[in-house]
């Protein structure tokens, strides 16, 4: 643990040097410059927004997904079907990652892809398809951790509000939610932030298309480890931030 | 009576709509793991199964399946370690800086993959270790841990410290009061936890990337070493495809073992 957090450390501070442009060895002068060039730059602005964009698109599609499937799971499924529906969500977690990203591309293709070729159509690689693919891949993610929330959430206060008149809608909002609301936050930490960080899914569907990810292994490909460190620490602080804001409503136990 | 039935058709409807989402693409591989064509072609040109004897008798992809294995075997039993016994330090102890090792612990799985692996790709080098399996593991360790440590504190929450100290109250010292009391309650969470560490660490690839040494190629980098070679895409889907099959037994066990506590 200590270790983890020590080359964490260690990362960062590599950020406030630069790079000698000839001999790529890293100088060891404290300064802001890269984060400057990060501040200033609008190519790499265009990547972050690009970047926290898609990883938030990426997560109200999974809740709109995750939300209705984890109450069908907990709360209208028999046991028996309930069972086979968790192990059904469950499986996908096991196929390889990078597969899966490589069938959407099989899927998505524009020219000769199972989409065009079933329905005439597909949107092609770029940005949607990035989404798509990422939100496929973190689906799981989101409706376990809600999933499991609801089994705690006893049916006998589902039905206390039915018997006080309570419609399904009017249950949902006020007797579901707020038990939920702490395990959806578990579920949009994991697809937030394994969105913010992918660089390989963009690469398989995403065309030409940029993520912080991408600038940071391109960049520690070159050597150039004090800017790739500046980048990285934009994601790291957005989640930072992001779980000392919903540290208060209990979410990490829910995780 | 909960929802009503128009809610319940909803919910439903969403339901096997995210199914048909999450096994379209699993389907789309098992079918191209058939296809005569070595490179992709929809619909499939023709049936073939030779591919699955070709995958089967590849000793690079046995090797890399064993390494995976050991990887995550070793990944997870010491998570399972780790984990257990941070999970207890924060659940059953009030001490300064408790608030703050519950948020460090889950760092790793928090923040993206690649600063992970840059991170510990950086210190691996500068400690002079060379890259393969121990670092693999050890890098693979950190991210598993959250895992086991989320499970084994969700379940100690539950459990009332009252079981332990009637036990010690009838005389049983720390080690049997965990041999006999503690660890009965806690396997299904170990488990469950356990398994989950496995299959995260098993098809991990970015971290991978960042802490595994040319010697030793795991699943996931024999598939994306192999992925954009036309001439293997074919054995790719077949081990891909394999891959799922072969994991409904454990995650069928889990669920069966969970369920019957």
């Amino acid at each position: 643990m200590l270790a983890y957090i020590g080359s964490l450390a260690a990362l960062f501070l590599t950020a406030v040097y630069t790079i000698d442009p000839f001999t790529t060895d890293i100088v060891k002068t404290v300064s802001g410059e890269n984060f400057s060039e990060l501040a200033s730059k609008s190519v790499y602005r265009a990547i972050t927004i690009r970047t926290v964009g898609i990883a938030a698109a990426v997560t109200v599609i999974d809740l709109l997904l995750a939300v209705p499937m984890a109450l069908y799971i907990a709360k209208v499924a028999r046991p028996r079907v309930r069972r086979l529906l968790i192990v059904a969500v469950l499986m996908p977690l096991w196929a390889s990652y990078l597969v899966k990203g490589y069938s959407w591309r099989a899927i998505l293709d524009p020219g000769s892809g199972v989409l065009t070729k079933t329905f005439g159509g597909s949107p092609g690689f770029g940005v949607t398809a990035t989404i798509i693919g990422l939100a496929y891949l973190w689906l799981p993610y989101m409706i376990l951790p809600i999933q499991a929330g609801l089994e705690r959430l006893p049916d006998s206060l589902l039905e206390a509000s039915a018997d006080l008149g309570g419609r399904s809608a009017i249950t949902i909002r006020k007797v579901v939610l707020p038990i939920l609301v702490p395990a959806i936050i578990a579920g949009t930490i994991f697809t937030f932030s394994l969105s913010l960080g992918d660089y390989i899914t963009v690469q398989i569907l995403g065309g030409k298309t940029q993520m912080i990810g991408n600038a940071v292994y391109a960049n520690f490909g070159s050597n150039n480890i004090p800017f790739a460190s500046a980048f990285a620490i934009v994601p790291v602080a957005i989640m930072v931030g992001y779980l000392l804001a919903v540290r208060r409503t209990g979410a990490f136990e829910n995780l | 009576m909960r929802f009503t039935a128009a809610t319940r058709r909803l919910l439903g409807t969403i339901t096997a709509f995210g199914l048909v989402f999450l096994y379209a693409p699993l389907v789309v591989v098992a079918i191209l793991s058939f296809n005569t064509s070595r490179s992709f072609s929809w619909p499939p040109d023709g049936f073939t199964t030779s591919w699955w004897g070709k995958a089967w008798e590849s000793t690079d992809i046995r090797t890399s399946l064993a390494n995976s294995a050991k990887t995550a075997l070793a990944a997870s039993l010491i998570a399972v370690v780790l984990g257990t016994l941070v999970s207890f330090a924060v659940q059953r102890h009030r001490f300064f800086g408790r608030e703050t090792l519950s948020l460090l612990v889950i760092l790793p799985i928090a923040l993206p993959g690649i600063v992970t692996g840059i991170a510990l790709n950086r210190a691996f080098r500068s400690l002079g270790a060379q890259m393969g399996f121990l670092t693999l593991v050890v890098a693979h360790a950190t991210f598993c841990i959250v895992i086991i440590y989320n499970n084994v504190v969700a379940r100690l929450r539950r459990l009332s410290p009252n079981m332990e100290e009637a036990s010690a109250d009838l005389g049983a010292d720390s080690w049997q009061t965990f041999r006999y009391v503690t660890f009965p309650m806690l396997r299904s969470a170990l488990l469950a936890g356990g398994l989950l560490a496995f299959a995260l660490s098993f098809d991990e690839i970015v971290v991978t990337t960042f802490t595994s040494g040319p010697g030793f190629q795991t699943l996931p980098l024999w598939i994306f070493s192999n992925m954009f070679r036309p001439n293997n895409l074919p054995l790719v889907n077949v081990v891909a495809t394999a891959v799922v099959l072969l994991s409904i037994i454990p995650v069928w066990l889990a669920q069966r073992l969970t369920d019957s506590e």
